[in-house]
């Protein structure tokens, strides 16, 4: 894509003033890095506070008809599913769009958020995703896009000093709570969650006012700004699946060990049991099982093994047992990690598989994700 | 005297033995260095085949051969601490030696000035 068709966030004025390097991704233009670097963003964040841009993820309110919140929570579950009229007001949870075959069209929040669901998808899939929710739930609910706001994400222990001084009342918060908060005079809504596996929070702040809200938080030394490149070796720390790399239109959630998405009251047996697209299938796969599993792998080696890198069960064996989906180097573990699909059989931690890499094979075990400890704000 | 590639390494001439590091332009724009992988003493490539990986910590990087010869020696040093590429590319950051199969090819690399004008 030619640089010139880039979207910019509201903050790109701001990473030119950071000196964050930019590049292309999902057809914005979209900081790597600041000069700090990947490491050293890395580790603040887990340390201290990263503050990210995600403004470039969709932000997608859903709104009921008929006035009634349970409408459109009804509306959503033929899409996902997620127990969304279970989920309470002020409250945020995963959920995944699937299609016929099973498979997963995207990951994404969903908040309740009094009278309307805030949906919060991936920026790849944004466009998509709006047509999937216009094309199946226009009769009952209206699809908005929130262009108008951006989405920044404050993550690690010291996140919320940073962000009480601001308002208070996200102290008492706990994990995946969002709220209605004014900030700087500002409506925001912020949700107590992230892609980091730290404590933190994601602010939804008109797109006019983010750049000041941004130079508040980072006059707190404690706060840096953070790349993409940080948050990806984050969350692959934290075991969290990125869409596009990890999950795809013909990875099941069972497939991808994300059967705790698929809650108790959508599946056989629940009070509203399937009635999403795939049901069948995926439903029939978490009492059956699946022939596959993403996990965690580790080279016994210094070198990273990348996502694309083909699995086998043995040093000289011909046959291709699975794939790296994600591989890097794990920033705090000083150390590479990956994820992958191998079948069910060679599943489980501890198993040595071999991974290819330039030509030869490199030993690599099967693990527990995540790889750090995650220290949401649970209590 | 440096000599440069367009693919960004560089190379210093001793006699017939050239040590071969990747740029500071090239460390740069691959941000923090998590592993270097660098080849066997003994081994012999041609120019521009692959001859050691280096490894940020989103992507894995080629250096190529800048010329013909036989590896007489790696930087132990760069594979323990990948970060002294980024500290020192064309100093302590060196990655390997070889012995050029023709001296006389330097010739035909970049000199500074050239180098220089390619990146900016």
């Amino acid at each position: 894509m030619a640089e010139a068709s880039l979207k910019r966030t509201p903050l790109h004025g701001l990473h030119l003033r950071l000196g964050a390097r930019m590049v292309p991704f999902a057809g914005y233009e979209m900081p790597v890095q600041y000069p700090d670097g990947i490491i050293k963003e890395h580790l603040h964040t887990r340390a201290a506070a990263g503050l990210f841009d995600v403004s470039h993820m969709g932000q997608i309110t859903l709104r009921p008809r008929s006035g009634a919140i349970a409408d459109a929570g009804r509306a959503l579950e033929t899409l996902v599913p997620a127990d969304v009229l279970g989920l309470a007001e002020g409250r945020q949870r995963y959920a995944l769009f699937t299609n016929a075959a099973g498979g997963i069209l995207d990951d994404l929040m969903v908040s309740h958020l009094g009278d309307h669901l805030r949906l919060v998808v991936n920026a790849a899939c944004k466009a998509a995703d709006e047509a999937h929710l216009r094309k199946h739930l226009s009769q009952s609910c209206s699809v908005e896009p929130l262009t108008d706001h951006a989405l920044i994400a404050l993550q690690g222990p010291r996140a919320e000093a940073a962000l009480a001084p601001l308002a208070p009342a996200i102290r008492s918060m706990r994990f995946m709570d969002v709220r209605a908060v004014s900030l700087m005079d500002e409506p925001c809504v912020i949700s107590r969650s992230g892609y980091t596996g730290e404590d933190g929070f994601e602010i939804s702040i008109a797109a006019d006012r983010a750049e000041a809200l941004c130079d508040i938080l980072l006059r707190n030394e404690n706060v840096r700004p953070a790349g993409l490149g940080a948050r990806d070796s984050l969350r692959l720390e934290a075991g969290l699946c990125l869409y596009g790399s990890d999950l795809d239109a013909q990875t099941t959630p069972l497939e991808a060990a994300l059967e705790w998405a698929i809650a108790k009251a959508r599946r056989r047996g629940g009070e509203r049991a399937g009635g999403f697209p795939g049901a069948e299938l995926i439903l029939g796969q978490i009492e059956h099982g699946a022939l596959r599993r993403r996990v965690g792998l580790k080279p016994e080696g210094r070198a990273p093994v990348r996502g694309g890198a083909s699995l086998f069960a043995s040093e000289d064996a011909a046959a291709l047992i699975g794939t790296v989906t994600s591989g890097g180097f794990g920033v705090s573990l000083g150390a590479p990690i990956a994820m992958g699909y191998v079948p069910v059989a060679q599943a489980l931690p501890g198993q040595r598989l071999f991974a290819e890499l330039r030509g030869r094979r490199e030993a690599v075990g099967v693990c527990e994700l995540p790889f750090v400890p995650l220290h949401y704000k649970r209590g | 005297m440096l000599k440069f590639t367009a693919d960004h390494e560089w190379l210093r001439l001793d006699g017939e033995v050239a040590t071969v590091g990747i740029t500071d332009f090239a460390q740069d724009k691959l941000g923090d260095l998590v592993f270097v992988e660098l080849p066997k003493v003994g081994a012999k490539f041609a120019k521009g085949a692959a001859a050691a990986t280096v490894e940020s910590v989103k992507a894995a990087s080629d250096v190529y051969a800048p010329l013909s010869g036989e590896v007489t020696e790696v930087n132990a040093k760069v594979a323990a601490d990948p970060a002294l590429v980024n500290k020192a590319a064309t100093g302590e950051g060196w990655l390997f030696k070889m012995r050029l199969a023709n001296p006389a090819e330097a010739d035909g690399l970049l000199d500074e000035q050239a180098y220089k004008a390619l990146i900016d």
